[in-house]
């Protein structure tokens, strides 16, 4: 059933009025404890960067938890926003600083590895398109979670996984919206 | 409740609906902008788990008062038509989405965004930013005051005007519910050659026009224009708690 659903737009090119926050990219505050870096550049298919972008990101604490009542093992205790939101600047990039994710349980009895949900929202996007990040350091997890076993070409599934950026706790997650290197964008 | 790898572990995660019909293409040729932009491979399946079934609850702490009267935000009135524009949030099985973040942004009277990268030659209004933020109350409902934004051109064809529309922005409680869309007016002579406000399954069009709203329009001071917002919703599916744990 649709109930009226209301269908989605573009955000257009002047999300920058309405969208971002001060705080918006630090879903811990900088100098947390175990925080880590991620950043990684918005490119179209033309290979330029998008810089009139916005990215955001969802994720669960360091213990797999989230603070909200439909998490069916019960909320955690606030504290942690695990929401974070960074438009792409001149050069097309953004930056998420926050915590890394614990696995989480899954309805069918499987283990998703650590991972960020994300939204890419831009002019020229009529709706979002939704990625994943995942953990170049668990390649144990990746290779038994669901979300990344459902895409066939290993190829593909490796455009969900950052890379290691030079710097301390630093990763690395581009986002092609189109082209050889496209990422892989779910149906949620 | 236990969480335990096997099959049958007790986890039960409400999976949304999944409309069809509703929402736009990603690949919509009369939009330019998609040519470049629009994935072009078919995108992945994804089940709805712990992440997608949960999203970002944010507070009363990223909004103040203010921030529903995008005319009270600088020293003088902005110029233009005021309009009390307001409605609620609801989930498609008819359920109010209360205490949810709801963020608009819009051009001021003249159709000119306070945005460096604007160059439609139209006035800037100094006492008009156009951004506002506000949480639904306990019904769903937002409500916002401001002025009616004007239409402006556009490059996407010749002549190209977009017709006058808010932009909003909404969360509801789930990651799967997040939702970016345009409010715009009834009646308006550029819906026919808008290739955004066309790109919507045309059932579905009408969702994103406002109403016309006597009862709210306050005499001598501002028009009413009411807007529902649907998210989506479980497809009637309550959300058990077979435990009665929560």
């Amino acid at each position: 059933m649709s109930g009226g659903l209301t269908p989605s737009q573009t955000v257009g090119p002047f999300l920058e009025i309405g969208l971002p926050w001060l705080d918006g990219p630090f879903v811990v505050p900088e100098g947390t404890t175990g925080a880590i870096t991620i950043t990684g550049q918005v490119f179209d298919g033309a290979g330029d960067p998008v810089t009139d972008a916005l990215v955001e990101t969802w994720q669960a604490d360091t213990d797999g938890r989230f603070a909200h009542p439909d998490d069916p093992r019960g909320a955690a205790a606030p504290g942690f926003r695990g929401f974070g939101r960074c438009p792409t600047g001149p050069d097309g990039s953004y930056r998420i600083v926050t915590l890394k994710p614990g696995a989480l349980p899954s309805p069918d009895g499987e283990t998703e590895a650590p991972h960020l949900d994300v939204s890419v929202f831009a002019r020229g996007l009529l709706d979002r398109v939704v990625t994943r990040i995942y953990f170049p350091d668990e390649a144990q997890a990746n290779a038994a979670d669901p979300a990344l076993a459902s895409i066939a070409d290993p190829a593909r599934a490796a455009t969900l996984i950052a890379r290691p950026d030079p710097g301390p706790a630093r990763l690395r997650f581009d986002i092609h919206l189109q082209g050889d290197q496209e990422t892989v964008f779910f149906d949620v | 409740m236990a969480v335990h790898p096997a099959a049958g572990s007790g986890l039960v995660v409400p999976g949304y609906e999944r409309p069809s019909g509703i929402h736009p293409p990603l690949d919509f040729a009369g939009y330019r902008s998609t040519a470049l932009r629009a994935p072009r491979r078919p995108l992945a399946l994804l089940p709805h788990r712990l992440t997608e079934i949960t999203g970002p609850l944010l507070g009363a702490e990223r909004v103040t008062p203010r921030d529903a009267d995008l005319t009270a935000q600088h020293e003088g009135e902005p110029q233009g038509q005021r309009i009390i524009v307001t409605g609620r949030v609801l989930d498609s099985d008819g359920r109010p989405v209360p205490d949810t973040l709801v963020e608009i942004w819009q051009p001021n009277a003249a159709g000119r965004y306070r945005h460096r990268a604007d160059n439609h030659p139209a006035p800037i209004d100094p006492n008009f930013t156009g951004a506002g933020r506000c949480l639904t109350g306990s019904d769903g409902r937002y409500r916002f005051v401001t002025i009616k934004p004007g239409s402006y051109p556009w490059e996407n064809h010749p002549n190209a005007w977009r017709p006058a529309h808010i932009h909003f922005s909404l969360f509801g409680r789930a990651f799967t519910q997040r939702l970016v869309t345009q409010m715009f007016f009834p009646g308006d002579p550029l819906f026919s050659q808008d290739p955004i406000f066309n790109s919507v399954p045309e059932a579905a069009r009408e969702r994103l026009i406002s109403r016309f709203d006597l009862d709210l329009t306050v005499p001598a001071w501002a028009l009413g224009f009411t807007w529902d917002i649907v998210l989506r919703g479980r497809g009637g599916t309550a959300f058990e708690h077979p435990d009665g744990e929560r």
